[in-house]
């Protein structure tokens, strides 16, 4: 059954759903209950499941993931939302030194299947602090599944993924495509969470984004189209682990590569990503991997943002350089 | 500069606290209020199991220490002192209780059925721990300070979400229990472990042992409050017991357990004790403490308290003469343990980092493990 639904919405349809098919899943957060949380994910989601199962946390981050922890241990399936991206780190000592690492401390014997839901990203106007895109720093860190859905279809099926794993996952919601509109097929799932997926096939290039650029980099595929050439772009999906065969044997029928994200350049997901297509595809290569991203600068105030985030443009310029070679 | 009446009102706010004490140094039975109920409980027979426990993770220690010195270990997190702390806390549990460690816990991991060789795999470099913590309810050795007390009472809330408290039955009703120390009270995560344990009414027992030093700072570079008021404003009220007095860690411990494990809420122990080894075995206290501070200790000695108290109970030479040559023994398999373990293989490095499948560590496992062969086929080609 298909139904058109915001990738918010899908999210909320998909939580509800693990929701429905555990009672060991719960959620816990910040604002998440009455509210539904300041993105209105959650909403209605306590009025439904009750206070035990939706739980509004104190303002404390690390505190909310580490009582996750114990709750894991106690047998549930946490989910947790963080309310900002970069309102993350003061939890991050307990995601990297006990999230990533109990099951292999315990030699297997303890599993953490821990969500952690974190709006990314900007573009939409905000004060600092809520507008970064941290995914790299927690894919560098072994223990952690790492994923970002850019479609409301997606979105549902993803976040049911993750609550199923057992392994701890960070959800990665691109919040300024919350509002975006998608078709949700309920009954047919598509593709592995960890599956890079081709979304245009293209001959001349290959193109690779994920979450909230994706829509963007769709417009570069199109604006390319006419004049021409033929852009193959990839939806990466799942950042820990990445789906190199899917963008390596890509890269080697159109021997051009450009990674586009909002995160910083400089030891970004595009930089692992190219340097392991080198690796792979050298041969194959008519031009060097270009990355775009994010600069090597605070997160700049939201009257500056349209320059730091990567737009129809400069994806483009890059797509022309290397076409160019 | 401070007037001399609000001087007044932080002294008197900031006053040593009431200890509860059950044996004197000098091993005297003394009577300790609301508490002698527990103690009641306990006969000669039940006291002098709790000496050989403390003489036996004492000796555990002792190996721990001699094998680091033989380069048998990387390191050893030595408990000496702490033994009265750790063994009247686990014995006052029960098996559906979970307890979270620091990585100090061996008296606790004794009273929860941790083999003392178990301990040993993660100062000798085998493992980051390996145990499964739901077997004895006992979770792996924390080293980041105070980051278990979150766990704790994340389990706690989990066991409140399960009904597993309150019920009045003493098999099903369970705690938390978070072990932290006094350097680790001042980490944000044992603040926040407070506010939510007070905020959900969690069924979790914060144990602080106030060993004194924090490798090198003392207490009073933690706070100028005494720790057992720290719990206060979060709604966690707490209680000061002499950790180096067994009876006395049983019996508060026992009470505050009942009472949690009753739904009344979480509640804050502080045992005060002393660390009188090192801080690990990379450590040198004489650098930052006196030789006086430690003699004064040593009159505390917790073992020492529960022998002459068993010695006027009738307990007789002979008897403590079997413990010790329990202890002999028991330390003959600690280190014959220990010398046996063979390094694990370079393959367990990329075992259990995920529960389910990883193409990167699949891919990095496969890479390695071929180029580790090609030194095996060169040799066998020379």
């Amino acid at each position: 059954m298909t139904t058109t639904m915001p990738l918010s919405k899908a999210i909320t349809a998909g939580l509800r759903k693990a929701m429905e098919d555990d009672d060991k899943v719960v959620l816990i957060g910040e604002d998440i209950g009455k509210l539904g949380g300041v993105f209105r994910v959650t909403e209605g989601l306590q009025k439904d499941f009750g206070e035990q199962r939706v739980i509004d946390a104190p303002l404390a981050e690390s505190g909310i993931v580490g009582t996750s922890i114990g709750m894991a241990i106690r047998g549930y399936r946490p989910v947790v939302e963080i309310q900002f991206d970069a309102f993350i780190f003061p939890a991050y000592d307990q995601i990297v030194t006990q999230v990533a690492k109990l099951h292999a401390r315990t030699h297997g014997h303890e599993s953490i299947p821990m969500v952690i839901r974190v709006p990314y990203g900007g573009g939409i106007g905000s004060p600092e602090h809520h507008s970064e895109s941290p995914e790299a720093v927690f894919a560098h860190h072994a223990g952690l599944r790492v994923i970002s859905p850019s479609t409301a279809h997606d979105a549902y099926w993803m976040i049911q993924d993750a609550i199923r794993s057992d392994d701890p996952v960070m959800f990665f919601e691109p919040k300024r495509r919350y509002w975006m509109r998608g078709d949700v097929d309920t009954a047919a799932r598509g593709a592995d969470t960890h599956a890079a997926q081709v979304v245009r096939e293209g001959t001349d290039l290959t193109l690779v984004s994920y979450g909230p650029l994706m829509p963007t980099a769709l417009d570069v595929v199109n604006a390319k189209a006419e004049e021409g050439a033929s852009v193959e772009l990839i939806d990466l999906r799942s950042l820990s682990p990445i789906d190199f065969d899917t963008i390596e044997a890509s890269v080697k029928r159109t021997g051009r590569l450009v990674v586009a994200h909002e995160a910083p350049v400089f030891l970004g997901l595009s930089s692992e990503i190219a340097a392991r297509i080198t690796e792979r595809c050298f041969f194959h290569l008519e031009a060097p991997a270009l990355r775009v991203g994010g600069f090597h600068t605070p997160y700049p105030p939201s009257k500056l943002e349209e320059h730091y985030l990567p737009d129809l443009d400069r994806i483009l310029d890059a797509v022309d350089r290397s076409l160019a070679f | 500069m401070t007037s001399d009446l609000s001087a007044g009102a932080r002294a008197k706010r900031q006053a040593g606290p009431h200890m509860i004490q059950m044996l004197t140094p000098e091993g005297d039975r003394v009577s300790s209020g609301e508490y002698d109920v527990f103690a009641a409980e306990l006969d000669t027979k039940d006291l002098f199991g709790f000496y050989r426990d403390m003489v036996l993770v004492r000796r555990v220690d002792a190996e721990g220490n001699a094998l680091q010195r033989q380069g048998q270990l990387g390191l050893w997190a030595p408990l000496l002192g702490q033994e009265a702390a750790q063994i009247g806390l686990g014995r006052a549990l029960r098996s559906q209780d979970f307890v979270f460690p620091t990585y100090r816990e061996h008296g606790v991991a004794w009273t929860r059925g941790i083999d003392p060789t178990e301990l040993l795999g993660m100062f000798r470099g085998q493992s980051h721990g390996g145990w499964d913590p739901q077997a004895n309810r006992f979770h792996t050795y924390t080293i980041v300070i105070g980051s278990q007390v979150l766990h704790a009472t994340g389990y706690a809330m989990g066991i409140q979400m399960d009904g597993d408290v309150g019920t009045g039955d003493v098999d099903r009703d369970a705690i938390a229990v978070a072990c932290f120390g006094d350097g680790a009270s001042s980490q944000g995560d044992v603040s926040e472990g407070l506010t939510f344990a007070g905020a959900f009414n969690a069924p979790v027992l914060f144990y602080c042992q106030n060993n004194q030093w924090a490798i090198s700072e003392p207490t009073s570079v933690q706070t100028p409050v005494p720790l057992n008021q720290r719990g206060r404003g979060f709604g966690v009220p707490g209680i000061r017991v002499d950790g180096n007095d067994v009876l006395a860690t049983y019996a508060v411990a026992r009470a505050s357990a009942d009472s949690i494990r009753a739904g009344n809420g979480p509640l804050l122990i502080e045992a005060y004790t002393y660390r009188m080894g090192a801080h690990t075995t990379a450590d040198d206290p004489s650098k930052y403490r006196s030789d006086a501070e430690t003699e004064a200790w040593a009159a505390k000695d917790p073992i020492l308290r529960l022998r002459r108290f068993l010695e006027k109970e009738g307990i007789t030479s002979d008897e403590f003469a079997s413990v010790d040559a329990e202890a002999d023994q028991l330390a003959a398999r600690i280190r014959k343990t220990c010398v046996d373990m063979t390094p694990p293989s370079p393959e367990a490095m990329w075992e259990n980092v995920y529960s389910e499948p990883h193409a990167l560590v699949d891919e990095e496992r496969e890479t390695y493990l071929a180029y580790l062969d090609s030194f095996a086929d060169a040799e066998a080609n020379a």
